[in-house]
């Protein structure tokens, strides 16, 4: 008797109240977004007939591209593999100075007078792209890998230090105090408290970083900062198109293996 | 010797709720103390001024362990690093590091007195390690020794965090609801190892207690907290189901709920309940990140 009472539910006599408020900022939203589109129209120079209009032209420089020519991959190699050595450099520098930094940019670790300017120092390197760290450094230590390293050493630390702080701001605070309690000091507090907490997140990001890496060393060598991008650069200035196909083809085949590698470890971790 | 002396504490949380009002004990050493109270009574709050880790207000009062000051007027003494070396904590919630193995975790009760230096390496004697075995030993669970700590039952987790507090050669202990989520077996387990250790090596232990029948069974003399204040100091076989009733009425029923009439969970060998635990907290640290 209760179960057939209980869904005996006499038409509501009021409609459910339509949510003025929310609709009309949804027109506001959608409007907003069609004036910025047209606003950029001409800055971004839209010339979608030019896609139509030298469609011709573009089936030719396509064709270029084929056949790839593998003759000098022994080199694309080489050159593949200082990219990811630049990677590696430039990664794991960065996890080693994004530990500390991390740690200071952390609200519940360190008092505002630390942790707000090394937020705005790691901000600042974060701001900044790889390619223009890499222009300056090649300034100040001379065309190569090496400038490339630093480059991607700053830029990421930046980005792994703002990763890593937010991590350690959501621990569970109650084993640090555990430790605290002992008479350990603030150091032991971090060694023991902190860092098992957050070190799988923190393996699994400094991985993801280096397969982002990868992906930024390969152009690094466009400004003279080492790598395959050097080689890429040169043989599309001068037009060597089968040349750049086969190079492009090997640049796909190793991130997405390193892509590959780098997410089963990352799955071994968390 | 007095071991713990509180004079005139006080602690506002916020602008208004008052969670100590004026509270006043003195512990002799050697002593094991009850502090009972209904929950929201005090009791944490009281143990973690004791404990050094938070201040109380700011006013006329203050905290002393074996003679050292701990707080004064609501500030923490510059020494209290040292001070808390004396003073193993036991928490309600089981404090330990949960990726870290038992063993590890014990061993953080040397952390105070090793070399740092040593010690941030995570480089530790022999003699260190022995200690800590036997502390693990004394408690009865060394041969969970390598395991995570998160792997062990509530009352096993507990029990490493008593064998901490005796690789720290603590002089005071202060259990903040040890059995608080602990089945009968568990908790007489937890209770014994307290009551042993007061006994064998003279620990001064306070322990705060839900009910009122461990604090009979276990400490002769019990503090009663009732909103912030302490309504009772004396025997423990003072505490009649009538006496209560007078000091708390009708909250008097949570503190005399026996064993059986309460919402256990079992002491388990397997690894399940106690994993279960840490991995949704860890989920919910992550979620809130
Ligand atoms: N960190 C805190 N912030 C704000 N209020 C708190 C905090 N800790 C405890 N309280 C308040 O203090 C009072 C006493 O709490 P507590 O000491 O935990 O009692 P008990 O341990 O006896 O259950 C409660 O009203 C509680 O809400
Ligand atoms: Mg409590």
């Amino acid at each position: 008797m209760t179960l057939a009472s209980g869904h005996q539910t006499t038409p509501s006599p009021i409609a459910p109240p339509k949510n003025l408020k929310r609709s009309g900022l949804n027109i506001l939203g959608w409007a907003v977004l069609a004036g910025l589109l047209a606003w950029s129209w001409e800055g971004a120079d839209m010339r979608p007939m030019a896609l139509i209009d030298d469609a011709a032209n573009m089936g030719q420089f396509a064709a270029g591209f084929f056949p790839p020519d593998f003759t000098e991959w022994k080199m694309y190699v080489d050159e593949i593999f200082v990219t990811i050595q630049i990677a590696i450099w430039g990664t794991v520098l960065a996890i080693v100075l994004s530990i500390p930094f991390g740690i200071m940019s952390s609200e519940n670790i360190v008092p505002w007078w630390i942790c707000q300017p090394t937020r705005r120092l790691m901000d600042a390197a974060r701001a900044i792209n790889e390619i223009v760290f890499a222009m300056l450094f090649v300034v100040a230590v001379g065309l190569g890998p090496f400038a490339g390293v630093l480059a991607l050493w700053i830029h990421t630390t930046g980005v792994l230090a703002k990763l890593f702080s937010e991590a350690v701001e959501a621990i569970d605070p109650r084993p640090v105090e555990g430790i605290r309690a002992t008479g350990a000091n603030a150091l032991h507090e971090i060694i023991y408290g902190v860092i098992p907490q957050v070190l799988p997140l923190w393996i699994s990001y400094s991985l993801y970083r280096f397969e982002s890496n990868v992906r930024s060393a390969t152009v690094l060598g466009i400004v003279g900062a080492g790598g395959i991008g050097m080689l890429l650069w040169e043989y599309i200035r001068g037009f060597y198109y089968a040349e750049t196909a086969a190079v492009i083809i090997l640049i796909i085949v190793s991130v997405s293996l390193l892509d590959m590698l780098s997410q089963r470890l990352r799955k071994l971790v968390t | 010797m007095t071991a713990v002396s509180v004079k005139n504490l006080s602690k506002t949380f916020g602008k208004t709720n008052k969670a100590l009002k004026g509270v006043s004990l003195e512990l002799e050493e050697s002593e094991m103390v009850a502090l009972i109270g209904a929950s929201g009574s005090g009791k944490s709050t009281l143990i973690r001024h004791i404990a050094g880790l938070i201040p109380g207000d700011n006013s006329q009062s203050r905290i002393d362990v074996f003679g050292s000051p701990i707080q004064t007027n609501g500030k923490i003494s510059k020494g209290v690093r040292n001070d808390r070396r004396e003073i193993g904590v036991v928490f309600q919630q089981f404090n330990l590091v949960g990726r870290l193995s038992v063993l590890t975790n014990v061993l953080m009760g040397v952390l105070g007195r090793a070399s740092s230096f040593r010690t941030l390496l995570g480089i530790f004697t022999r003699a260190e390690k022995k200690l800590a075995m036997d502390a693990l030993n004394r408690v009865g669970i060394a041969s969970h020794a390598a395991q995570r700590s998160s792997n062990l039952s509530g009352g096993q987790q507990q029990r490493a965090a008593i064998a901490r507090t005796i690789v720290q050669g603590a002089k005071l202990i202060l259990a903040d609801e040890p059995i608080a989520s602990l089945d009968p077996a568990s908790s007489r387990k937890v209770m014994d190892n307290l009551e042993r250790i007061n006994r064998e090596d003279g620990v001064t232990v306070l322990v705060s207690l839900h009910q009122v029948d461990y604090a009979i069974k276990y400490c002769p003399r019990t503090i009663a907290m009732r909103q912030g204040e302490v309504v009772f100091d004396g025997p423990s076989d003072q505490l009649t189901p009538q006496f209560l009733q007078q000091l708390y009425g009708s909250e008097s029923v949570e503190l005399l709920a026996k064993e059986d009439q309460r919402e256990l969970v079992p002491e388990n060998t397997g690894p399940e309940p106690a994993e279960q635990e840490t991995e949704g907290r860890r989920a919910f640290a992550y979620a809130a990140g």
